[in-house]
């Protein structure tokens, strides 16, 4: 991983948000209940460089969703910096300059049904960053705009003047994508784009997305939980487990030589299309609550190799082989890396 | 068609259709399938959204929702015809004879009933037992899908249980009355990797040791290469393949299937992109001549547009397909590209 040199385009550092879902106040006086704190992120750095894509995998509930709306700004951090294009995001800003930044970055959001305004034509859908942003000069600029947008999404123009309804699930996620390139960002967070899709159309936008940035260089942050689409569209993964940052490691690193054994885990349950007769194992256990989190390292209930050390203490990232694995199994050489080859398709 | 076993099947389904009467005009949602099931077989049933797959499970289960209907054809269960049972003597089928698993945990649970309450009520609907002989058996089947501590579970609600374990109750209230077919519709869809393979494993073990038959209603391809026996692929209302599960993953014959099999990310090699199949299914109420698949079809003929074809013997599996017929496609055409999946679905 490159580090510290300065070409970092987007850094997290010690990143937490923890949310508050106590009873109301009331309630809890009465009847002597404690404040209930979820720890959703608590504590993780990454590094983005210009023009890579790092995926962020994980289970229901382990925060990697929350970590998406933290970069953009829809969740102020609880603590821990952000910093894009080495701007502190919570730094003091003016108010244009602030715009500026937030324009240089947008999101896709997961449910392309759900993230469109039923009531406004794609074209306005579409429009609103370039307005909000003052990006065009006049209406005819607008409209030029909207409508190469709408080309670079393989859509017609013609499709500015339909309303969301009229489209399909993928239509729609290429509306989104449109909007999210309309204020010619430089950084897309893109949180699940495909999961509420059909496989063929989830291609079909895989490869979109591909294309765009190899055109717009631009830099993705991908947040899914299907490691296969993980596989085929990053250059770097990191793996989330309550909250934390358990592994971080380049694509092909990560599959062909996971570290932790939560990573080996969640590898293991990738469902095996080659036919090789390879056996999905299936792990015991499920992900504990976050918010009374297991002690030390979070995911020792369910790893087979923890011992007393892991009970009480929590394992920090250790720099290996290009990547970060937070285990102390690995760190105390008892885990050995293990080789992992896939099938290839014939 | 030809069954792995000898022995006669335990699901027939002919010519099944289901309409939708709407205003606009009637929209057959499933256009004239038939297909078998084996005791004991595990049938996948693929497909997108909107490709038909559940309502042919809710057919067979005869919960199909007004204004659908059945429209032709005949679903026999162990060769006795059950599409045209009145609602009374289905509901004694159903649950008895044919169990079945939905996709949502949370919902096909009544969450004002204990799970022991919602299983007791089960088994005594379909077996004379005495209630006391009916708990020990809920509990026996709570234990038998694999719930930790089921002498205290039993008395929980749903709301207490998490969904991987919600989803074994599902099971457990399928299995109850011993049924011969299970109907599970796309059950590992709401939940996580780890917990979907847990969910396999256990359904996987439970249908071999009951001899009891699954029709397994899914688009997870992953889920279906690992669980079935033979695997049916559904497009626009129709059956574009059926076969042995293996030689539909790795030899696909229908262009449809070879598409979408092409589609799946796939681990070990990384291509810079993945085949895609441009356009979108096509809505019920714009389905070509011909064949479905054709304006989609790169290998499409002439004949694609004018002929529909029926399910013909391909290799192992059998495809509905013109190019596994000696006639052939006819006169080769390029496939529809005008500004490829800009027209509108």
């Amino acid at each position: 991983m490159p580090d510290g040199t300065g070409t970092q385009f987007v850094r997290i550092a010690g990143l937490k948000r923890y949310f508050d879902v106590s009873a109301p106040w009331l309630v809890r006086m009465i009847e002597s209940r404690p404040r209930q704190i979820v720890q959703a992120v608590d504590g993780i750095d990454i590094e983005i460089a210009k023009g890579e894509t790092f995926s962020l995998v994980g289970e229901s509930g382990c925060g990697k969703s929350t970590v998406a709306r933290l970069v953009v700004g829809l969740y102020p951090p609880t603590d821990g910096t952000i910093e894009f294009d080495g701007n502190d995001m919570a730094g003091r800003h003016s108010r244009a300059d602030m715009a500026a930044l937030r324009r240089r970055m947008q999101m896709i959001f997961q449910d392309p049904y759900a993230s469109l305004n039923p009531r406004w034509r794609v074209f306005d859908i579409i429009a609103e960053p370039i307005r909000a942003f003052g990006l065009s000069k006049d209406k005819a600029d607008l409209q030029k705009r909207v409508e190469d947008l709408l080309r670079q999404v393989k859509l017609t123009p013609a499709d500015g003047r339909k309303f969301p309804h009229e489209f399909s699930g993928g239509q729609r996620q290429r509306v989104s994508i449109a909007r999210a390139l309309a204020s010619q960002p430089e950084f897309l967070v893109c949180d699940e784009p495909t999961s509420a899709l059909d496989v063929s159309v989830q291609a079909q936008i895989l490869n979109l997305m591909v294309d765009l940035q190899r055109r717009f260089g631009l830099t993705y942050l991908f947040i899914s939980h299907n490691l296969a689409v993980v596989y085929h569209i990053s250059t770097r993964v990191g793996v989330m487990y309550l909250g934390r940052l358990v592994e971080v490691a380049p694509t092909e690193t990560l599959f062909t030589r996971p570290k932790h054994p939560y990573t080996r885990m969640l590898l293991d349950t990738i469902p095996d299309l080659d036919m090789t007769g390879r056996q999905r194992a299936p792990v015991a256990g499920e992900v504990p609550s976050p918010i009374n989190p297991p002690s030390g390292c979070t995911f020792h209930p369910r790893c087979p190799f923890a011992n007393d050390r892991c009970k009480v203490e929590r394992p920090m990232p250790l720099a290996i082989e290009g990547g970060t694995v937070a285990c102390h199994a690995i760190e105390e050489g008892r885990l050995p890396v293990e080789e992992r080859s896939y099938a290839v398709n014939s | 068609m030809t069954t792995p076993s000898n022995n006669p099947p335990l699901l027939e389904v002919k010519n099944l259709r289901v309409e939708f009467p709407t205003r606009r005009g009637t929209l057959l949602a499933v256009d004239d399938i038939s297909f078998d099931i084996a005791p004991g077989e595990v049938l996948g049933m693929v497909g997108e959204s909107g490709a038909g797959k559940s309502l042919t499970g809710n057919a067979i289960i005869g919960l199909l929702e007004p204004p659908g209907c059945i429209a032709g054809g005949e679903i026999r269960l162990e060769g006795r015809r059950i599409d045209n049972l009145p609602y009374e003597e289905m509901r004694k089928v159903r649950g008895a004879r044919i169990g079945a698993i939905f996709q949502d945990p949370l919902t096909s649970l009544n969450p004002l009933y204990s799970i022991g309450r919602q299983l007791v009520e089960t088994i005594q609907t379909h077996l004379p037992l005495s209630a006391a002989q009916a708990r020990t058996r809920a509990l026996d089947l709570l234990k038998e899908v694999g719930i930790p501590g089921a002498e205290t579970r039993i008395d929980h609600y749903p709301h207490q249980f998490s969904g991987g374990m919600r989803q074994r109750v599902v099971i457990a209230l399928a299995l109850c009355a011993g049924p011969r077919l299970i109907v599970a519709d796309e059950p590992t869809t709401a939940l996580d990797v780890s917990i979907q393979a847990q969910i396999i494993a256990l359904l996987k073990r439970l249908c071999r040791e009951h001899g009891t038959a699954v029709m397994l209603v899914t688009h997870d391809m992953g889920v279906i290469a690992e669980t079935a026996d033979r695997v049916a692929v559904m497009y626009a209302g129709r059956i574009a393949e059926v076969g042995p599960v293996r030689d539909v993953v790795k030899h696909a014959k229908h262009p449809y299937t070879k598409g979408l099999m092409g589609s799946i990310p796939s681990l070990g090699v990384r291509t810079e992109r993945l085949t895609q199949i441009d356009g979108a299914m096509p809505r019920l109420t714009e389905i070509p001549e011909g064949c479905a698949f054709n304006p989609r079809c790169t290998e499409r003929g002439t004949r694609c547009l004018v002929e529909r074809p029926d399910l013909m013997a391909a290799g192992t599996s059998r495809a509905a397909c013109w190019l596994h017929d000696r006639g052939g496609v006819g006169a080769p055409l390029m496939a529809q590209r005008s500004g490829g999946e800009t027209v509108d679905a």
